[in-house]
């Protein structure tokens, strides 16, 4: 326990000094660390699925504390807790099932988009219901505690000794195979490349984005040819990175500058551009600069591409106090220091100096101006997204914040 | 015993040999963190909270150092603790420092040392620096990356074991007008060579006034190249080998880091100990030196700067903040304030945990720590306030420090600049002046403007004070009353506090180092004089360069161009022209004056022709200045002078030479600085020649010399010429 404890707070000072960031990075890292949590659990002999939801979400509060930009941290923690729950009551579903629970044919059409973990535990995707429904009706959460508690207590209780070590060995190997999507999700979002990208198309794309560059090399390695319209993406202008490995790939690329994104929209088959997270609702939070790719590419009615994994899939709402949608960086990476340290010298005659500089990492682009989202299980578009994360998530879990100790 | 001895360290010698190039990398880094920053700088606050501990937009400052550190991948740091030790101590226990992986803090503690020298002499005599070590001050606020620095210091430090420290510099404009860094510290000088980075001069202390600075000859000489910086900002941190240590240990009268360590080095060529530098820039460094950088760094940090050192991330023990938008630029919030619907917290302002704001207040740039209370109709701007501060209505602070506990009664005023030390209380609509400092302690009485003593005094004052303060601190819990009665006057009705008496001398410069910023009238009246300064500059160096070409002029005719004595005869030639004028002015004996003028000719070495040529230089510019009308006139002043000093040129004309010299001059005179000669050139030739200063041989073999010349030289010979004749008539009749 004092082992798990040190990693933890090393993955969260890792996370609050800045130091691992990025979605990917961050989702594999906590998964990793969440598995060993599971791992080290001791168990109670009753109650062992809520006592390791308890350890789980205490950890999870404690990383979305360390960086709350970081949003993959979230969606990892939660994404956990669901399994959990479910794995929890997937022996549940044969008793559940001969008390006759309706609905099966709602649920079944969901059930080929399901992972293979779930669809193991399950036979007939009754286990899908609950999740399902809570998400599309938010505010029954009082019914979803008491379906918890109906199950661990009463019905579960005999069973509790011998199926705590099944849950425990059932759980790993779930989380693992969460862990192996993460680290596989690249290749599955780009072996959609060849459906989407067309002979001769001229691609725009901003910044750098490890899904967009699989997703355009695998178009390439297929013997598509088209060229790549590179904004830079200042201030980082990690556009120059990607320049470079498309290059390195034999990929006709062209940089640009960000501004000039408007004068080249107009020759530009399609944008496909990385995210930062996907909201509930179908919106982005991306890099800075974004937005204003996305408007051009809707004014001159460009199909406007977002590659996003399912770790990147975020619960909440944009609208959500506790989500910090920005982060206000450094401004060096904007002004020399040096060059204006006469102008923010704030010694001389008025207090406070002028000049300012507002660095903001991230943009909010709206549902509306995204054509359509590919991730690692499929193409889907923005106004899908709220039951990719039914699927993903239980409602239990959602503002991790404002849930009571329970 | 002895040879066991003589075997573990001979195998540790070896092992050190065999594990040397990847034990260089492998070797956990350590650093030196010196808790105290042995200076006075921040009094009347440091008496009772040591430097390190004061928070720097409400978190103590040592936490941005040791964040700092642990980021750059320092493993084990040893915080040397001095004044305040126990403080420093308790809090670094009660912190997160001490239970982080893979980064140690220890500390260690002393009471009797008194400067950072010092202090590395301890650290050597304990034996616990290993390897290489990053040296830095605890008041030090930083984001920069040590790896390429660290790597460039060892790969030197392979070639060249000499090169023991690498000193991290940053870009920074000082202002033209004060002179000083945006930091608030002394225009800052050095010299370093460009290719190879090494510093080859540093001077933090240049006088200002002259608005020269003189370099060592050799330091020209001996290296190819090497550009000058008044542009660069010391961050006081450096990487240093362990060669540092015993340097400090050899020279025990190193006391200062930079005045005696890095002076010393770079003077002493005989060890032939090198210093390099190391030059960041996108990155940021800083040092808190005094209240003006304490008031820059909280700004540059509240603006982001010093990312991810900033108040909504949580790098240390922190609580984080919030960032909320007010206008385009950002204010970082906790969410627990009770903030009145009226009030009107302005943009770049941070407030601390649970404080209590009332309605109709404005803040604006401030830092404003936990739990205080704001009354109503409180105007606070640019200000520092810390946790606990109670200030009642209608209270006007701006450009302040106020620490812990302070108690502002209604209507209170703070001027600019000034600092009000713990627990101080201000009374009913008292005005507090500017730049005053108030404290609960008596201000220290010893006060002596010799530096080195001031050390002494600073740090012994202050262990003093702090070993004192526990029972003044509970015989002022009784004495309140008592004392606030005796100061009641002081701080207004119900005050308690002493208002420091400002040193003599330091008012003058107390705008410079303040929280407040330079105000209006001092920048206009600095940059006038600045501009009398620069008059001054231009006007010396036309005067320079007009005798100087004079001078190498002479020199050509004599087929003498040395550089060297081209400049030496300028400056004998002046120093000669300012004896004469002052024995003109006083009327100094003519052998007096020999006298003085024989000694520089002794000291610049020079030729008795050379003083025949000053002096006669001098006579004559002596002529031209003097007032007059007409030519007639000039020429009557100017035999007036040659009567009264004849003596003095006489005793240089030695041989028939000199007196061809003076001609020369003469002529040349004429042609380029004293025109108005030239019409009187026969004549006063002949007043020369009448007053047996010139013999005839000496005109005619200058006559005949200037036979073969040009045209145009042969202008003043041409004038001369019924003179010449008549000598030379005269001299064959004698013959």
């Amino acid at each position: 326990m004092p082992d798990i404890q040190a990693l933890v707070s090393d993955l969260a000072s890792k996370l609050r000094k800045r130091r691992v960031q990025g979605s990917y990075e961050t989702a594999r890292l906590t998964a990793e660390l969440l598995c060993a949590v599971i791992l080290q659990h001791k168990e109670p002999t009753t109650n062992g699925a809520a006592s390791l939801i308890e350890a789980v979400r205490r950890v999870g509060e404690q990383l979305i504390a360390a960086n709350p930009v970081e949003l993959a941290v979230g969606n990892i923690v939660r994404h956990v807790l669901h399994i959990i729950r479910e794995e929890d009551l997937s022996p549940l579903t044969d008793i559940v099932g001969e008390l006759k629970l309706s609905a099966e044919d709602d649920v079944e059409d969901i059930a080929e988009d399901e992972n293979s973990q779930k669809s193991s535990a399950t036979t007939d995707g009754c286990l899908l219901k609950p999740p399902l429904l809570l998400a599309v009706f938010e505010h029954l959460p009082d019914s979803a505690t008491a379906c918890q508690t109906f199950s661990s207590e009463n019905i579960f209780a005999g069973k509790a000794d011998k199926s705590a070590k099944k849950l425990k060995s059932e759980l790993i190997k779930a989380v693992n195979e969460l862990i192996e999507d993460i680290n596989t999700c690249r290749e599955g979002i780009a072996e959609q490349a060849m459906e989407l990208i067309h002979q001769n198309e001229v691609i725009l794309t901003l910044g750098h984005s490890k899904f967009v560059k699989e997703f355009l090399c695998a178009a390439k390695e297929k013997k598509r040819s088209f060229e790549v319209f590179i904004a830079d993406g200042a201030p980082k202008f990690e556009g120059h990175i990607l320049a470079k490995e498309l290059d390195k790939k034999g990929l006709k690329a062209i940089v640009i500058t960000d501004s000039a994104v408007f004068a080249m929209i107009s020759r530009v088959n399609m944008v496909i551009v990385g995210v930062h997270a996907v909201m509930a609702n179908g919106g982005v939070i991306a890099p800075a600069g974004l937005h204003v790719l996305a408007l051009a590419a809707k004014k001159h009615d460009v199909p406007f591409v977002v590659v996003a994994s399912t770790h990147e899939l975020c619960s909440l709402y944009p609208h959500n106090l506790e989500v910090l949608l920005n982060e206000m960086r450094c401004p060096s990476e904007l002004l020399n220091f040096e060059e204006f340290s006469d102008c923010i010298d704030y010694g001389i005659a008025s207090s406070s100096s002028l000049l300012h500089v507002v660095n903001p990492a991230f943009d909010y682009v709206p549902p509306e101006l995204i054509s359509l989202f590919v991730t690692d299980i499929g193409g889907y578009s923005p106004s899908y997204i709220y039951r990719l994360i039914a699927d993903y998530y239980s409602s239990e879990d959602l503002p991790p914040q404002q849930k009571p100790a329970s | 015993m002895g040879a066991q001895k003589k075997r573990a360290a001979a195998a540790a010698a070896a092992a050190r040999v065999s594990e040397d190039p990847d034990d260089l990398a492998r070797q956990p880094l350590q650093a030196i963190l010196l808790a105290d920053s042995f200076t006075t700088k921040f009094r009347p606050i440091t008496l009772e909270r040591p430097k390190v501990l004061l928070p720097l937009v409400n978190v103590p400052m040592i936490n941005y150092t040791l964040a700092w550190l642990e980021a750059a991948g320092v493993a084990e740091v040893f915080v040397f603790c001095c004044a305040h030790s126990k403080q420093v101590i308790d809090y670094l226990e009660n912190s997160e420092w001490f239970s982080q992986p893979n980064f140690t803090v220890k500390t260690i503690e002393s009471h009797n040392i008194i400067s950072a020298g010092d202090a590395l002499r301890l650290i050597y005599e304990q034996n616990v620096i290993h390897g290489d070590f990053v040296l830095i001050s605890g008041d030090t606020v930083s984001n920069m990356s040590l790896t390429q620095a660290l790597q460039e210091h060892k790969e030197r430090k392979k070639k060249d074991n000499n090169a023991v420290m690498t000193m991290i510099i940053k870009k920074s404009k000082p202002s033209p007008i004060t002179r000083q860094s945006r930091l608030g510290t002394d225009e800052l000088f050095m010299a370093i060579d460009p290719n190879t980075k090494q510093l080859l001069y540093y001077e933090d202390k240049a006088d200002h006034s002259k608005g020269t600075i003189c370099l060592d000859k050799m330091l020209l000489a001996e290296n190819p190249s090497i550009s000058l910086h008044n542009d660069k900002q010391d961050c006081y941190i450096d990487i240093c080998s362990p060669e540092v240590l015993s340097l400090f240990t050899d020279n025990f009268d190193y006391q200062h880091l930079r005045r005696h360590f890095v002076k010393g080095l770079l003077l002493d060529d005989i060890m032939g100990y090198k210093i390099f530098t190391h030059e960041i820039h996108s990155s940021y460094a800083a040092r808190i030196d005094n209240y003006r950088s304490y008031d820059i760094v909280s700004k540059d940090i509240i603006q982001r700067w010093t990312y991810p050192y900033v108040p909504d991330v949580k790098f240390c023990g922190n609580r984080a903040t919030k960032l909320e938008r007010r206008g385009i630029c950002f204010t970082a919030f906790n969410s627990e304030i009770e903030q009145s619907r009226s009030a009107q917290v302005g943009s770049f302002t941070v407030i601390g945990y649970g404080t209590k704001i009332g309605s109709n207040s404005k803040i604006s740039d401030s830092v404003i720590g936990e739990g205080c209370t704001i009354g109503s109709n409180v105007l606070i701007e640019g200000s520092y306030i810390w946790d606990n501060v109670i200030i009642e209505d209608g209270c006007e602070l701006r450009h302040v420090i106020v620490c812990d506990g302070v108690i502002m009664k209604a209507g209170a005023v703070l001027k600019p600049g000034v600092v009000l030390s713990f627990k101080v209380v201000i009374g009913e609509r008292f005005v507090v002046p500017a730049y005053s400092k108030v404290s609960l302690l008596q201000q220290p009485t010893v006060h002596d403007s010799d530096e080195e003593l001031e050390y002494a005094d600073n740090s012994s004052g202050t262990v003093e004070f702090s070993s004192i303060q526990g029972t003044a601190d509970q015989s002022n819990g009784e004495m309140t009353s008592e004392s606030s009665e005796a100061h009641k006057p002081k701080l207004g009705t119900g005050g308690v506090g002493y208002i420091w008496s400002i040193c003599e001398g330091g008012q003058e410069e107390e705008w410079r180092h303040s929280v407040a910023p330079i105000p209006e009238d001092k920048l206009t009246e600095l940059s006038e004089a600045m501009d009398d300064d620069q008059e001054l500059v231009t006007q010396d160096r036309t005067a320079l360069s007009t005798s100087g070409e004079l001078i190498s002029d002479s020199n050509a005719s004599e087929g003498d161009d040395n550089e060297d004595s081209k400049d030496d005869s300028v400056y004998f030639e002046k120093e000669v022209e300012a004896t004469f004028l002052r024995a003109v002015e006083e009327n100094v004996k003519v052998d007096h004056v020999i006298l003085e003028v024989n000694s520089l000719r002794l000291s610049y070495n020079m030729t008795s022709a050379d003083c025949a040529g000053a002096v006669f230089y001098s006579m004559m510019k002596l002529a031209i200045k003097t007032p007059h009308s007409s030519a007639s006139e000039l020429q009557q002043n100017t035999a007036n002078i040659i009567t009264t000093w004849q003596k003095l040129l006489k005793s240089y004309l030695l041989e028939i030479d000199e007196e061809i010299e003076i001609i020369l001059k003469f002529e040349e005179m004429c042609l380029e600085s004293a025109k108005e000669f030239s019409p009187l050139f026969a004549r006063i030739l002949h007043i020369l020649y009448d007053k047996d200063i010139l013999q005839e041989d000496a005109i005619l073999r200058w006559a005949d010399e200037k036979e073969g010349a040009d045209e145009s030289d042969k202008v003043f010979v041409r004038q001369s010429e019924k003179f010449i004749q008549w000598l030379r008539e005269a001299s064959e009749e004698e013959d």
